[in-house]
């Protein structure tokens, strides 16, 4: 037999088809209820999050409290850590993992899409000791059923070098409708969750477009939010999303304003003579939940450690070393001096102050049922349009 | 076993190898597809599966919440490809950038190659030649974040230049094009060095002999011999800048290439049929490239 040209690229292309199908087919997760009583460990446990949220001492024998919460339970633990909540998606969804630390733009797409189970929250007892202000809110919370409970919290800040930007700012116009005078120095955050932050702006300073939360925006108010980072972009010198690029960068002197993490602000030398601020018009944060995997055979496990790291000395060990809040007030004996302080552990008036990041999605977040409001799909290509 | 068993199977063992080797003596082509089974396999496996596949995903959608690929055919994803300005823009940056890089490398690496091939003599080329490899062996992330530093605004070329009244560019277009320009130099400089190598010392005396200067002699006797080296060397300077989104991201300041693009498809979108959809741009553009200069004839004599 001969196999013509035609043949035998309809052939690979058939092929490929195939390929991909089993690439990208999965499972479709099913709706646990949640767990009632707690049985015995498992003896294993494997977790998803953010660098630094379970350190075994592994990366720094100093830094270690996933050890402790070993022998305490005989709950043997593998870590994998992600870089963008997106990445933790596709990982999350191979199965592989128990529990995962997701931020607010991630939770609600795990929740929707089954592979979270709700949880018994009396089972975890360190979960009283959470301050109330972080407890049923949009991104842990759905129908009244909890499936997250709360690792850290933190807000994106103001950053800005104080011989250069005079006076100290007070509100986002400086790197907004202020950017002008900064041209070339400004910068801000290179992700699409970023158009909440001109949202925010929005909110206090056009009240007539009539934002009420910064991730529910119809095509109008996300209009408006572009044209606003539009003629930031002018004034940009760069993004940045790796915070070490942020770092150098200031310390140069080729960022001198624009957004930040706490963690960075510590990062800073005296050198480089820079403040922070959280604006008047409040701003973007993000309140990280751990959440178990429906389908998880290790629950005892998970559960055990949703209580340990909600407990007043891993939850301090471990946000430290992030560089973000508590989520308990017991937990500031256990820092450094001064930890609870510089990140603003348990000020409800500044906590009150951050939109947590959330993904937007079509049915509006703020409760109108008149528009359908944009999805992050839409905002990840608003972004590459901003960026040009 | 007695002796005469074990002779006898040797003898059959021998036959059948005879057998092999005299069958496979005789017919060439089935000793060729034979010997090029292997590779094949493994070209098509990797490289032309690979490809197709791209290639059929970009016509595929993706469920905006779940994030999950529907395997629903529709045109969707090139028709933005090729209507949406912004991948127009980002398209013709992108060349644009390519095409100064490997300007900027065809004009540095002349000079340098000419000088190892023709001036230099045979321990002062050797060492020129490990000097120019030499960088090859340092991670291209450490070169592109040195050359953050140096550009930075109080970088060491802002220190050289202020004294001449000039500023460093800072982050931009200009750095990405210096930092590229300054990382496939040595992919330039090889291919033309050795393609000067070739070019033999009597066609120079000859033309000089004839009296022509020697502007004249390296525009109307070299230039036109290393046309072939020159355009190898173009293809890898212009195919690298082509696929890059790292540099950009360094040193590039708020700048983008059709590289982010495919990257924020993929990362931040989790839009991997469109991901495959911009990233069909370069290959195209890759491809016209290369059958352009196929006509020249310039592949053969590479």
């Amino acid at each position: 037999m001969k196999l013509t040209a035609t043949k035998l690229s309809a052939l690979f292309i058939g092929a490929a088809m195939a390929l991909s199908a089993c690439a990208t087919a999965s499972p479709q997760a099913t709706t646990a209820s949640s767990l009632t009583k707690l049985g015995k460990s498992e003896g294993k446990l494997s977790l998803l999050g953010w660098p630094g949220y379970a350190e075994d001492g592994s990366n720094d024998p100093k830094v270690d409290w996933v050890t402790p919460f070993e022998k305490a339970t005989g709950c043997q633990v593998t870590f994998k850590s992600y870089g963008t909540s997106d990445e933790a998606l596709n990982l999350f969804k191979t199965g592989n993992y128990d529990a995962i630390a997701a931020s607010g733009d991630a939770t609600l797409r795990l929740i929707a899409s089954g592979a979270v189970q709700p949880l018994n929250t009396s089972l975890i007892p360190s979960y009283k000791g959470v301050y109330s202000f972080l407890k049923n809110r949009a991104w842990n919370t759905v129908d009244g059923k909890t499936y997250g409970v709360p690792h850290g919290y933190g807000a994106n800040l103001l950053m800005y070098k104080k011989d250069v930007v005079k006076p100290a700012p007070t509100s986002w116009s400086v790197v907004f409708d202020g950017s002008s005078a900064y041209k070339g120095h400004v910068t801000a955050y290179d992700s699409p969750i970023y158009i909440a932050d001109a949202a925010v702006y929005l909110m206090a300073h056009k009240p007539a477009l009539g934002i009420k939360n910064p991730y529910a925006l119809d095509d109008k108010q996300l209009q408006a939010a572009v044209d606003l980072l539009k003629s930031q972009r002018a004034n940009v010198g760069e993004y940045w999303s790796d915070y070490l690029k942020e770092i150098s960068a200031f310390e140069s002197g080729d960022s001198v304003v624009g957004t930040t993490w706490q963690v960075i602000v510590n990062s800073m030398s005296a050198k480089a003579n820079v403040g922070s601020v959280l604006p008047s018009e409040g701003a973007t944060g993000w309140s990280d939940s751990w959440m178990v995997a429906s389908n998880t055979k290790h629950v005892n496990c998970a559960y055990q450690w949703l209580d340990y790291i909600d407990s007043p000395k891993a939850n301090a060990a471990a946000t430290e070393y992030f560089g973000e809040a508590p989520v308990t007030a017991d937990a500031c004996q256990y820092g450094s001096a001064g930890f609870c302080d510089s990140y603003h552990a348990g000020d409800a008036k500044y906590a009150a102050k951050i939109w947590y990041w959330t993904t937007p999605i079509a049915k509006c977040l703020d409760g109108r049922t008149d528009v359908q409001c944009t999805d992050y799909s839409a905002w990840t290509t608003a972004w590459q349009e901003i960026k040009g | 076993m007695t002796d005469s068993m074990v002779r006898a199977r040797s003898a059959v063992r021998a036959s059948f190898a005879h057998r092999v080797s005299s069958t496979l003596f005789k017919r060439a082509k089935l000793r060729l597809s034979l010997l090029l089974a292997a590779p094949l396999l493994w070209l098509v496996l990797i490289y032309v599966f690979a490809l197709l596949a791209l290639l059929v995903t970009a016509f595929w959608t993706v469920d905006s919440f779940t994030s999950q690929v529907k395997m629903e055919w529709s045109f969707n994803n090139l028709q933005t490809v090729f209507t949406n300005s912004l991948y127009r823009t980002v398209t013709l940056r992108t060349v644009g950038i390519a095409i100064l890089v490997t300007v900027v490398d065809l004009v540095l690496a002349f000079p340098i190659s000419f000088f190892m091939a023709k001036i230099a003599g045979k321990r002062l080329r050797g060492m020129l030649v490990i000097a120019i490899l030499m960088p090859l062996w340092a991670s291209y992330l450490v070169k592109a974040y040195a050359w953050r530093a140096v550009l930075s605004h109080d970088g060491l070329l802002q220190w050289l230049l202020a004294p001449i009244g000039v500023e460093t560019p800072g982050y931009g277009l200009t750095a990405v094009i210096l930092t590229q320009a300054y990382l496939w130099l040595p992919y330039v400089i090889l291919p033309i060095f050795t393609g000067l190598e070739k070019v033999q010392n009597s066609l120079l005396e000859a033309s000089s002999d004839l009296g022509a200067r020697n502007l004249v002699t390296i525009r109307r006797v070299v230039l036109p011999l290393l046309v072939p080296s020159i355009v190898a060397a173009s293809i890898f300077s212009f195919s690298l800048t082509l696929g890059d989104y790292i540099t950009v991201n360094i040193v590039g300041g708020a700048s983008q290439m059709l590289g982010n693009l495919v990257y924020t498809n993929v990362g931040a979108a989790n839009n991997l049929p469109m991901a495959a959809a911009v990233a069909l741009i370069p290959i195209v553009l890759m491809f016209g490239y290369l059958t352009a200069v196929r006509r020249t004839g310039a592949l053969e004599s590479l």
